[in-house]
């Protein structure tokens, strides 16, 4: 039931000016979640709906399960759609919004049935069979959306950011609840979301795409750890920038300097992405250490069991530094403080001038 | 949030205040002078159709009613009614839905079209199939020698109606339709419904206020249309002449109980179609008011008092 995606292109408008897909590729496994991750308008969307069918593709390939189905009619691809605005049919009760798909197929009206409550269990919603639409919460309808999406037992699932028209609070708890049932139901999906959080904690695939183009791919650590681009870097959790120029091998920001990239040359631009928490602070030392820098805390604040420091350099640049409330404690610092900082890492891209 | 609204509310309050705060007799003036303008103009000629209609009993009225002339006249306005309305109806929603859903080379040229027979005269309106359609008209001679005839007859009053209400179906379900989006017929096709499926199931019941309130609209203009039905019908009594044609012939033959009679049934018409426009109306607010609810909590377990709670 994989899913499989090759160079798949598709251009908007009637000049073609605006090209919402160019050259995707990627594959969903089986049984798993795929997040399509990317900020809005990177083309996210628009993929997901061309291996849903509502778009036709201008080039490339898809297959389901092994089958092309590049130019098979939405009907006959076995997928399930979920919308970020539910679009649930608000002038029939839950109970004929989940048997919808079913009806279409003229089933007999008591494996309709049947089928329904089996759904409103596995949603966690049984007993709601008789109520309208306009009757539940947001949370509640998404997951009846996705109830209907099902009913028609499809081969993947294709979420378009089911969550995001919910509250923050409401977004986790659903987002829990989906891994749980995606466990249970071991349906492939594809989840299209701007959060990368959700992407992370509900999937071990992440496509992410910038402009229409898939940057990098692979499981969360992959792209936390070794983000391929720039994009990718400031892209996944709010780092730092630094810039800074290469000096014998070395990436020398002023303040820091840490290793150089592979085959960079002498005197090149670099810019350095540091993670709040990739910051190390300590009490200054009687004598200087070699390759650490005094820098004052400008600004503490406590976020619940974190602190979040706003440090100036000397060099004059700020940074924003992460740490447990409890290492902050432990180090005994205060606002207006002195300190010694140290990159524990730094991602480092050579400045590309092409631009 | 909060510490930051009583100051803008007192402001508006202010000027709120400020507004409402003319002397007393200003604001009886203003109103008193609203409520004569109404009168003068709306009630007063409302209730002339009727005394009017009635000025010689109950008697002459029912007469003038069940004249064979008034009577057919009655028939045939219903006629083109029952005629022009499921088209409009049809061509109103076919054309909603491709503007609503489809982007394509001179969509705004054809929106544009849309309002013509608005921004036109009705009389000119009737010109044209005049012209199209008539002895001397482009099709004339041909229609002539097939023997088929629309102007003076009844075809041509029923494409002067049609021609004359079409944007009433049509502007009014376009509406609707852009503001409902297409995700729920997008969602349908998802689970394998057909086109006509689709129409039947999902779009036509969400636009189903929107399709009533047009229909209304349509119905009430196409009895009361006079000047394109005025050009095209020939005003041949007993066949072609329609109610508010009739009206004008009784009117100006003096007779004034059967002209105020018919008068009056048209009168009945438009108030009716007020008070279901009215009833209407406050469906379709209320349809577009169920706005969602802010989320509550999930249920892991079954508190089917939960949802309730929620609203």
């Amino acid at each position: 039931m994989s899913v499989v995606v090759q160079g798949l292109s598709k251009r908007f408008g009637r000049q073609g000016e605006a090209a919402a897909a160019s050259g995707v590729s990627f594959t969903a496994p089986t049984g798993h979640i795929t997040s399509l991750l990317g900020p809005s308008g990177s083309g996210k969307s628009t993929v997901l709906r061309l291996v849903a069918g509502l778009e036709e593709p201008d080039e490339g390939r898809i297959a389901i399960d092994g089958v092309d189905c590049t130019t098979m009619p939405a009907r006959s691809r076995g997928v399930g759609f979920a919308f970020q605005s539910y679009a649930l049919f608000d002038h029939m009760t839950v109970h004929d919004n989940i048997g919808f798909g079913l009806r279409i197929r003229k089933r007999p009206r008591s494996e309709i049935d049947a089928k329904v409550e089996e759904l409103l269990a596995l949603v966690k919603l049984p007993g709601y069979g008789g109520r309208y639409p306009s009757q539940l919460s947001g949370g509640q309808r998404q997951r009846i959306a996705l109830a209907r999406a099902l009913a028609i037992q499809p081969k993947v699932l294709l979420l378009d950011e089911p969550f995001g028209a919910l509250d923050a609070r409401v977004r986790v708890e659903l987002r829990e609840w989906l891994s749980e049932f995606q466990t249970s139901t071991g349906v492939t999906t594809i989840l299209v979301t701007h959060d990368q959080e959700e992407a992370f904690e509900l999937s071990e695939h992440v496509v992410l795409l910038q402009d229409g183009k898939v940057v990098q791919a692979g499981s969360p650590h992959d792209l936390y750890d070794r983000p391929a681009t720039p994009f990718v870097a400031s892209f996944l959790g709010g780092a730092n920038v630094l810039l800074g120029q290469i000096r014998d091998g070395r990436a020398d920001m002023g303040s820091f300097a840490v290793e150089g990239p592979v085959g960079a040359e002498n005197g090149a631009s670099v810019r350095a992405f540091v993670r709040p928490q990739d910051i190390r602070i300590e009490k200054p030392t009687e004598e200087p250490v070699a390759n650490v820098q005094l820098a004052r805390i400008e600004r503490m604040t406590r976020i619940g069991g974190n602190v979040k420091l706003a440090v100036r350099l000397g060099t004059g640049e700020a940074v924003t530094v992460q740490m447990a409330k409890t290492e902050v404690e432990g180090l005994g610092i205060e606002q207006g403080d002195r300190v010694m900082v140290d990159l524990k890492e730094a991602k480092v891209f050579v400045e590309d001038y092409t631009i | 949030m909060s510490a930051a609204l009583p100051p803008i509310r007192s402001v508006e309050s202010r000027r709120l205040a400020g507004v409402a705060s003319e002397r007393p007799w200003v604001r009886w003036l203003l109103t008193g002078a609203a409520l004569a303008f109404v009168a003068a103009f709306l009630l007063v000629p409302l209730a002339l159709v009727f005394f009017e209609a009635f000025a010689k009993g109950p008697a002459a009225y029912l007469a003038a009613i069940a004249d064979d002339e008034a009577f057919s006249a009655i028939r045939l306005t219903l006629l083109i009614a029952v005629i022009v309305v499921p088209l409009n109806f049809t061509f109103g929603v076919a054309a909603a839905w491709l503007l609503a859903r489809y982007d394509f080379f001179g969509k705004s040229l054809l929106l544009a079209l849309i309002d013509l027979p608005f921004s036109v005269s009705p009389v000119i309106s009737g010109l044209i199939f005049v012209l199209l359609f008539g002895a001397q008209g482009w099709f004339g001679p041909f229609l002539s020698d097939h023997g088929i005839s629309i102007i003076f007859a009844v075809p041509g009053i029923v494409l002067a109606t049609t021609f004359v209400t079409f944007p009433l179906v049509a502007r009014e379900v376009l509406a609707v339709m852009q503001a409902q989006g297409g995700a729920e017929e997008e969602a349908a096709f998802m689970l394998g419904a057909s086109g006509w499926q689709i129409l039947w199931h999902v779009t036509l019941p969400k636009i189903r206020w929107g399709v009533l309130y047009g229909v209304i609209l349509c119905n009430a203009r196409a009895m009361g249309e006079f000047g394109a039905v005025s050009v095209v019908s020939g005003h041949v009594r007993g066949q072609t002449n329609t109610m508010p044609l009739e009206v004008e012939i009784l009117y100006n033959e003096y007779r004034f109980v059967g002209a105020f009679a018919v008068a009056s049934l048209l009168t009945l018409l438009a108030v009716a179609t007020l008070v279901l426009k009215k009833v209407v109306e406050r469906a379709v607010g209320r349809q577009r008011r169920e706005a969602p609810i802010a989320g509550d909590r999930i249920a892991f377990a079954l508190p089917a008092e939960e949802a309730g709670g929620g609203q």
